[in-house]
């Protein structure tokens, strides 16, 4: 387990290195900036140095006109200085805003190509904790972290070397603190990083949590759980904090304690440069300077050390960053897949079996043809497998065994894109987002004109209601808005589906909320968005598909009858008790 | 902001002001160890005393320890501090969004109230503890500095203060631009979540219309806005910074010139300018600490703003007195019989108004406050233990009538009574203990099959089994492995459609509710299972009032009082039988339903 989760880290590093990578050449232009506003700034003391050596002729005797040259040079190198890490921040803020875009747009891209079932059981919430906060973190570490240290190792090198060139008996005491300094830091390092991970852990799990709620706030508050809500939400939220409490207090210890290694190796410095001043190997005004450079040595490596907790709550939220864009998409279109085009509409499926989990089948052995343009209905009870049948059919899963064709081809073997442009679907869960009336209408068919849009809502027989909404057609639909029902939204997700062209229809209880009567005007639109297509009806009012070709009653994953209405209702079996059930 | 310190820090200010010391002493033995330094290579070393080297030396190393010590003491007290409260504010939030009316929540949008449940409090929390750990160093460092310049020549230290006012004005300036920007930022931030909320929730439509590249693209839209409005805070809070450098670095220049003269009068001598430029150091990197925590903190006080406005939501449904007691017949003042609309609606009217379980007198509400109303002049009464069944087409309002009955919104005119009483009368829990529910949309969530029944409502087991027997359920819970204790993916995509509205039933008959509601929840069972589901809780629940909304006739036809609504107006009400005879509309569905 450790050692998996120490090359998952050495991964993590790794896959942040390339994304940097990809700014290689901005990348280089701030290491110039780094260098020079650091070189710039370092000349600056000594050009103090130098003014200050004119003034020291004391009273009478200062020579102004180099105190002014140097004054002037000083001035000029400090704003430069300045100017050059101004253009570094930016430089690094432009680098880090397109680390983070290209991030969030690959968790996106994948959130977009994982399987459906993926969001059955990973919380809305933590997912969004991901793709903002986790990213946002390893953001800022990026755009502050990078040229601390990168200034760290500049100002560190440029000590080193002088400290050497003063005596490099005094450096030998860095021999012993510095390896200290590092094994501390190691060690602590070793305790901090699960901490930070559990730390974003358990964000994502508040979050995953708070969504889910606010997401349920009115069933909640309908059946007065608001505390109890409440009590729930507590225990997660003192996880939340307790996780991020540690996982801080931890990270804040390096620094002291470097900062301590830092006033030991100064003491030890004075003690020993006085004992080496005292066998007479060091004059007084080498140890002050010795000291000097030392303290330069060892600021930075002060302040790097306290990037490392920022580091490593970094690496632990792009480690959940990276987890989720490695989940395992669905699977690729077959190489030489092809493209369906030109469809008719023949469907076959032959003994297929499938289970959304090994070892439990839902479907055991299910065997039917669909004639093009003809009506297919699909009854039966209630968790028989209708809704895994459509999951089948556009291929959101494929079967474990046997096969589905369209028009005798095997749908394994096309496009995902093609095959599902096929089919023109509308279910039970409608689904509208944010974004005008027209929008939600012709998301399906980006070509549609105001005409077409208003033609099919006026089909669809929602055209009234829009034109009565205050902005009509531009009404925004809010999320859970609260000026449409459920029955409204079935009907604009059918005026959707009648602007597709496809050859194959799947209507997933498509009008369970509206109304009969308004179902009935409908009908007619319905009836020619079915014209010419293959249909797949789900429906339990079996009295809108007694005219269908084939009525297919599934019951516990098996097709038990099949046949026409007349057929079936001859048969005195499932389809005829389920029949005469809606009229006792 | 300055709200959320004043009452979510002031009970930490004494722990803070303890923490504050502990930094303080801390920060002050950090800088012996520089003068402890001095005073050797100055001073003891000349005495060539061996001993009192190692002395010195040793303690320098104790106020090492001591710093140490101290300083990891005051970090872990200021994570305490900052735990706790944020832990404090996330309560207060959370508790606070739970609690807002449904009117609220359409306000500030479900992704914005979640966005500020996460990522604004985390922006807290950050600042809290940074400003605790890295707020007194720097503040010592900087005041220390400058009290020490001006022991050393009060005009040289003149010149370096004059160029403070300078630097408050720059920060001072990029805060007030930045906060407004954060606040944008934060605004792009919902959007963001909204989009990738909304495209999860849609993810099988987006897939099945081959739409994922348009989202994609859609996407890189709101992502890009987010980044953009990053970059530009940003830039801006970059300006801090480098413009602190080049002020205190000309400054110091400053410095060195009226330096020179004052050397060259007399007035001064070369070591202090050297002393004083020792010290500039500590002062510009006192003032580079201080401007990182300004970029924590505009972010911290947007966030801040953000979480308070949602803090300070007055209630908008607060329990009125003067609806109290609502027990003299509302009809006693309308004197003649003719001019009273109930009773042509066919209303009983002489019945004890406290055996009338729900009352709806003279109602009107429009959601939106503006256009046509929602419901417009309805008037009903159910008496205990009876049934109502409303039906209507689409947006007719038959769902706003269930929101109005349990008070998710008020009304704009009339009233509603519950067991005799005006609902907005009526402490929300008692009111809401009466009911079981289930919406149109109802939510289940990621928990067992029992936990999504109860709640965490006191309900026994045997209370649990039965209502899982008459919602229909006990059957497919018995099939499932676990019973059930079986866990419930997110919003129960392990269920069937119709299991999931078993679930739902259950879950409202589950505490045996005076008033039971079922919000068309019965669309995806299939029509025995409806048919027997009704009988059954008909017979158990004999003094349930229940109110059935459908789209089917049959699973109303047996109500003793159905309501027939178009556009929010009633335009029938009566029996089945009665219906048939004189509403046109319902024995229109019906006989088109019934297949006669």
């Amino acid at each position: 387990m450790g050692t998996e989760k120490k090359r998952y880290s050495k991964r993590t590093i790794l896959r942040l290195g390339q994304y940097m990578w990809q700014y290689k050449w901005l990348l280089a232009l701030a290491m110039v900036c780094t260098l020079g506003s650091n070189l710039f700034s370092l000349i600056g003391p000594k050009l103090t140095g130098l003014s200050i050596g004119a003034i020291e002729g004391g009273r009478g005797a200062v020579d102004f006109q180099k105190v002014f040259y140097y004054a002037g040079w000083m001035a000029l190198f400090y704003v430069v200085s300045a100017l050059m890490s101004y253009g570094l921040q930016v430089l690094m803020l432009t680098i880090s805003r397109k680390v983070v875009y290209r991030m969030r747009q690959d968790v996106f891209e994948k959130l977009m190509t994982l399987p459906v079932g993926y969001f059955d059981v990973h919380q809305t919430g933590d997912i969004i904790s991901r793709i903002s906060y986790d990213i946002d973190t390893v953001n800022a570490s990026l755009s502050n972290d990078l040229v601390q240290l990168l200034t760290t190792v500049i100002t560190v090198v440029g000590a080193l070397l002088m400290m050497v060139s003063i005596s490099p008996k005094l450096v030998l005491v860095f021999a012993f603190t510095v390896p200290l300094s590092i094994l501390i830091t190691k060690n602590i390092t070793g305790k901090t990083r699960p901490l930070f991970r559990k730390r974003s852990a358990k964000l994502g799990e508040l979050n995953g949590f708070v969504e889910e709620m606010i997401s349920g706030q009115k069933t909640l508050k309908a059946y007065n759980r608001e505390e109890y809500t409440q009590g729930k939400f507590d225990r997660k939220n003192e996880e939340a904090v307790e996780a991020y409490y540690r996982a801080e207090y931890y990270g804040s210890v390096v620094g002291p304690c470097v900062n301590f290694i830092n006033n030991l190796s100064l003491s030890l410095i004075s003690v020993f440069g006085a004992l080496l001043y005292l066998a007479g190997s060091m004059r007084i005004g080498d140890i002050s300077s010795f000291v000097l450079y030392s303290r330069k040595f060892s600021g930075p490596i002060n302040e790097a050390a306290n990037i490392f907790s920022e580091l490593q709550s970094a690496l632990a939220a792009a480690e959940r960053v990276f987890r989720l864009i490695e989940e395992p998409p669905e699977p690729a279109d077959a190489e030489n897949a092809i493209v369906l085009d030109q469809v008719r509409g023949e469907v076959e499926l032959s003994h297929v079996q499938f289970g959304y989990l090994p070892g439990k089948t839902i479907i055991h052995d299910l065997s039917f043809r669909a004639e093009p343009g003809k009506l297919i209905a699909i009854v039966g009870p209630t968790g028989a497998g209708k809704t895994t049948l459509i999951n089948l059919l556009m291929r959101f899963y494929d079967p474990d065994s046997g096969c589905i064709t369209v028009d005798g081809r095997r749908n394994d073997g096309m496009t995902r894109s093609s095959l599902r442009k096929a089919y023109a679907m509308v279910l039970q869960d409608t689904w509208l987002f944010y974004g005008s009336i027209y929008e939600n209408l012709a998301y399906g068919k980006e070509d549609a004109t105001r005409e077409d849009v208003e033609a099919a809502a006026k089909a669809a027989h929602i055209h009234s209601f829009i034109k009565r909404l205050p902005e009509g057609y531009d009404t925004i639909l809010t999320d859970e808005g609260t000026n449409i029902s459920k029955g409204q939204k079935q009907l604009l997700t059918i005026a959707r589906a009648m602007l597709l062209d496809a050859k194959m229809l799947i209507l997933d209880e498509a009008t369970s909320n509206v109304d009969t009567r308004t179902e009935r005007r409908i009908q007619k639109a319905m009836l020619k968005l079915m014209e010419g297509k293959t249909c797949f009806v789900i429906a339990h009012r079996l009295s809108t598909i007694e005219n269908a070709d084939l009525i297919l009653v599934v019951n516990g994953g098996e097709v038990v009858e099949q046949g026409t209405h007349k057929e079936l209702m001859e048969l005195q079996g499932v389809y005829r008790k389920l029949y005469n059930a809606q009229f006792e | 902001m300055k709200q959320i310190i004043m009452k979510y820090l002031k009970p930490y200010f004494p722990r803070m002001g303890v923490g504050f010391l502990v930094k303080f002493t801390g920060t002050i033995m950090d800088l012996c160890i520089p003068y402890i330094l001095a005073h050797i290579i100055d001073t003891v070393i000349l005495s060539r005393d061996r001993r009192l080297i190692f002395g010195w030396g040793a303690l320098m190393i104790v106020c090492s320890l001591l710093a140490v010590s101290f300083n990891i003491i005051a970090n872990r007290m200021a994570s305490r501090v900052s735990a706790d409260a944020t832990e404090q504010i996330r309560h207060d939030l959370f508790s606070r969004i739970m609690h807002l009316s449904n009117a609220q929540t359409d306000f500030y949008t479900k992704p914005s109230l979640i966005s500020r449940m996460t990522s604004d409090t985390y922006n807290l929390h950050q600042m809290l503890g940074r400003i605790q750990r890295l707020g007194v160093r720097a503040p010592i460092l900087l005041i220390g500095g400058i009290c020490v310049t001006f022991t050393l020549d009060h005009a040289m230290a003149c010149v370096l203060l004059a160029v403070l006012p300078l630097l408050g004005f720059i920060t001072v300036y990029v805060s007030r631009r930045s906060i407004p920007m954060f606040s944008g930022l934060q605004e792009a931030n919902d959007r963001f979540v909204r989009m990738v909320r909304e495209d999860i929730a849609g993810i099988r439509v987006i897939k099945a219309l081959s739409k994922t590249d348009y989202e994609t693209g859609k996407f890189q839209t709101v992502n890009r806005e987010v980044v953009e409005r990053e970059r530009k805070n940003g830039m801006v809070m970059a300006i801090i910074n480098p413009s602190m450098n080049i002020l205190l670095n000309l400054g110091l220049v400053g410095v060195i010139l009226v330096g020179a003269y004052r050397v060259n009068g007399g007035t001064s001598e070369v070591g202090k300018i050297l002393a004083f430029t020792t010290y500039f150091t500590i002062i510009l990197n006192a003032m580079m600490s201080i401007s990182k925590m300004f970029t924590v903190l505009s972010k911290a006080i947007a966030s801040g703003n953000r979480i308070w406005y949602v803090l300070e939501a007055e209630d908008d449904m607060g329990i009125l007195a003067k609806y109290g007691e609502a027990q003299e017949d509302p009809e006693s003042q309308d004197g003649s019989e003719a001019q009273d609309p109930e009773s042509q609606d066919g209303l009983e009217t002489q019945d004890d108004p406290a055996e009338q379980e729900i009352c709806f007198d003279h109602v009107t509400f429009s959601y939106l406050k503006k256009g046509e109303a929602n419901i417009k002049d309805l008037s009903f009464r159910i008496k205990k233990g009876e049934t109502l069944g409303i039906i209507g087409e689409i947006g007719s309002g038959k769902s706003t009538i269930i929101n109005l009955m349990m008070r998710m919104y008020d009304v704009d005119e009339g009233r509603i009574l519950i067991a005799g009483k005006d609902v907005r009368s009526y402490e929300p829990s008692v009111l809401k203990k009466k009911f079981g529910v289930v919406f149109q949309n109802d939510t289940i969530f990621e928990d067992t099959i029992a936990e999504n029944v109860t709640l965490g409502r006191e309900i026994g087991s045997g209370q649990l089994q039965e209502a899982l027997l008459y919602a229909r359920a006990s059957e497919f819970v018995a099939d499932r492995e676990e019973k059930e204790s079986e866990a419930l993916n997110i919003k129960g995509a392990n269920l069937s459609g119709g299991q999931k509205q078993r679930v739902l039933i259950a879950r409202a008959l589950a505490a045996r509710p005076e008033i039971l509601i079922l919000d068309d929840s019965s669309s995806a069972l299939d029509y025995r299972t409806d048919a027997e589901m009704r009988k059954g809780i008909r017979e158990h629940f004999q003094d349930t009032t229940l109110v059935i909304i459908a789209q089917r006739v049959s699973s109303i036809r047996n109500a003793d009082h159905i309501l027939v609504l178009e556009d929010g107006v009633p335009i029938g009400y009566g029996t089945h039988e009665e219906l048939m005879e004189n509403c046109e509309v319902y024995s229109e569905i019906s006989r088109s339903q019934m297949g006669a």
